[in-house]
């Protein structure tokens, strides 16, 4: 872990309470803040506003691939060495579509992972932390210089803050 | 309402922080019986294992194998461990589609069952090939005579499917795991501390890693439930694709992944029952949701009994007869019991389950899942063995008696399956920490003003 920067760290229980503190600081300027959040929450997820994640394209490029090279493999293979089995044209297409559906599915599911990995990491921020936060409350951190912390503190406990303390 | 008294705590909605308390504490020592039944387990694996070692030192004739009858005890396993791991999928891809809440509490249970059963049905077909070092013949892969696999064969689609369930269902398990070991490992401290620091793969539930992780949940949810629809229904074509009386009809894939689901409700069932008691989850784990599995067990298994019965009605009605015989030999033939074992436990015992007091009493569930998944898998052994020893030819009719060697890695495969389970159950949590939160309202300022 990289040492986090200094800021405040801020613990909610309430989470509309939480989502207006989110708000309030968009309207302040900040934006490089982290919210940590014990379970997904839309009211949270909308108050923060981000796009919906890439990861949906990466399944939908893995799957592709998976299909395309599910026709690809069984097709090549069976006209690099070519042996007819029952009667049945080298190349046939029916037999092959399970072999690319089911290629089509393992490439999908495992791009989903990949993708989940690339971004969880691309968009990770150094930030402080609290152990609280994946059990019943809804974290904070505002990343910000020493003299603009107490005005930061004071918004956040104003909105509700159960716990709120300053990192260096 | 002064006058009703309060409702006790227990059956008062939990809060977060008890959710993690209670489940959280159901890791670390799990008591004396846990290593009792895991020495049992381990024992029995071991003599499954010997049994294989014997099997692989002197060949597959100690298996019991006679001429016409060369798939058996190992195939009808394989087929009965895949179907158990259906439910899985079912319970955690597509109730989660159907955005249905009581599966959150049951779904890691099942999720994991589906995982190690498709370990335990994987080590099947490389039993049943006899030569197990030349199993790696069945991937394609460029060897010195640029001869490649049979893509035209069952057998090798069963191949894809089978290890694309594997790989999918345990991303999907991993995935599902990341949070709940997160917020163990915010909680315990010691060795496990450090365990949990690992496996959470640095997860903390920011806005970011929520915005990803929801996502990628659902595509992999979407993606898994074609899948476990397939995979059932590419086993069944192992045997609807040849001209076997008894196999080539074409209700098998429905048919088959009807009884995967109903045979993986019912272990679901078998194991949420000590899992219940053992961890102390009885706030979590409700007869509300034994009733749920019920009704699901019910549901497929209706169809599965229509099935069966569309079976017989098609061999009379097609005047078919091969087809006639072989249903006539499975009723009333040398097999006759395994038949009235697998109609009289998969038909008739399940509409028991029409009563709502059947299926909410646990012990009733308990035992009727037993039966139930003794005959699923008297329903792979009547397909497969009574099938395969009444084809065609009155000369080369034959008959299977599975040896000693058989019943050894049947039960070892229990063995090898129970100790995954216990394994998983003992370190990693058996509800899912974060899902069974999402289903509890998180406090609000209005109503906490009010």
């Amino acid at each position: 872990m990289s040492a986090a920067p200094g800021g405040v760290l801020a613990g909610f229980r309430q989470v509309d309470a939480a989502a207006q503190a989110i708000r309030s600081l968009k309207e302040m300027g900040y934006r490089d803040f982290t919210v940590y959040t014990p379970v997904p929450n839309h009211e949270i997820a909308d108050a923060v506003g981000h796009r919906v994640s890439p990861v949906r394209l990466w399944t939908l490029v893995g799957g592709l691939t998976g299909c395309v090279s599910g026709f690809a493999m069984t097709l090549w293979m069976s006209y690099d060495y070519p042996i007819v089995v029952g009667g049945k044209p080298l190349g046939s297409i029916p037999p092959y579509v399970i072999i690319a559906f089911e290629l089509t599915i393992l490439f999908g599911a495992l791009a989903t992972l990949a993708g989940l990995v690339f971004h969880a990491w691309r968009s990770h921020r150094a930030a402080a932390y609290d152990p609280k936060f994946t059990n019943d409350q809804i974290g904070i951190f505002v990343p910000c210089l020493a003299e603009r912390r107490g005005a930061v503190q004071q918004l956040l406990q104003s909105e509700g803050a159960v716990e709120v303390r300053l990192e260096s | 309402m002064a006058t009703l008294a309060q409702p006790e705590r227990p059956a008062a909605r939990p809060t977060y922080a008890e959710v993690t308390r209670d489940i959280v504490a159901t890791l670390g020592n799990p008591g004396r019986t846990w290593y009792i039944v895991f020495a049992l387990v381990l024992v029995i694996l071991a003599w499954g294992a010997g049994a294989l070692l014997y099997q692989v030192r002197y060949g597959l004739g100690v298996a019991g194998y006679a001429p016409p009858v060369m798939w058996g005890v190992y195939i009808t396993t394989f087929v009965f461990w895949v179907g158990i791991a259906h439910s899985g999928t079912l319970v955690s891809a597509i109730l989660f589609l159907f955005r249905s809440a009581w599966r959150t509490a049951v779904y890691r249970t099942a999720e994991v069952m589906t995982v190690f059963a498709v370990m335990t049905a994987g080590l099947f077909p490389l039993i049943h090939v006899g030569r197990i070092w030349y199993a790696y013949w069945l991937i394609p892969y460029p060897n010195q005579r640029q001869l490649w696999v049979n893509f035209k064969s069952p057998l090798l689609w069963d191949v894809f499917a089978v290890t694309t369930y594997l790989i999918v269902s345990t991303c999907f398990l991993i995935v599902g795991l990341v949070p709940d070991i997160a917020a163990a490992r915010d909680t315990v401290t010691g060795w496990r501390k450090k365990l949990y620091a690992i496996t959470s793969l640095g997860w903390r539930g920011t806005d970011q890693q929520w915005r990803h992780y929801t996502r990628a949940y659902l595509y992999l949810a979407a993606l898994a439930t074609p899948l476990v629809l397939s995979v059932h229904s590419v086993v069944s074509w192992d045997f609807a694709m040849s001209i076997v009386p008894g196999w080539h009809t074409t209700i098998f894939a429905p048919y088959f992944v009807a009884g995967a689901i109903y045979s993986g409700c019912a272990l679901v069932v078998t194991l949420l029952v000590p899992i219940r008691k053992a961890f102390k989850l009885e706030r979590y784990v409700t007869p509300d949701h034994f009733e749920n599995l019920a009704k699901l067990l019910l549901l497929t298994g209706m169809i599965v009994g229509y099935a069966y019965a569309v079976e017989y009605f098609m061999a009379w009605y097609s005047g078919n007869p091969y087809e006639r015989a072989a249903f006539w030999n499975r009723a009333f033939g040398d097999y006759w019991w395994a038949t009235w074992t697998m109609i009289i436990c998969n038909g008739f015992l399940p509409l028991f389950l029409w009563f709502k007091k059947v299926r909410r009493s646990i012990p009733a569930m308990l035992v009727l899942s037993l039966f139930i998944n003794l005959g699923m898998w008297f329903e792979r052994f009547v397909i497969i063995v009574v099938s395969l020893s009444y084809e065609y030819e009155p000369y080369a009719f034959g008959h299977y008696t599975p040896s000693w060697v058989d019943w050894s890695i049947l039960a070892g495969s229990f063995g090898w399956f129970f100790m995954w389970f216990l394994l998983f159950a003992k370190n990693f949590p058996m509800v899912s920490i974060a899902e069974v939160k999402e289903i509890i309202p998180m406090p609000r300022k209005e109503r906490a003003h009010a």
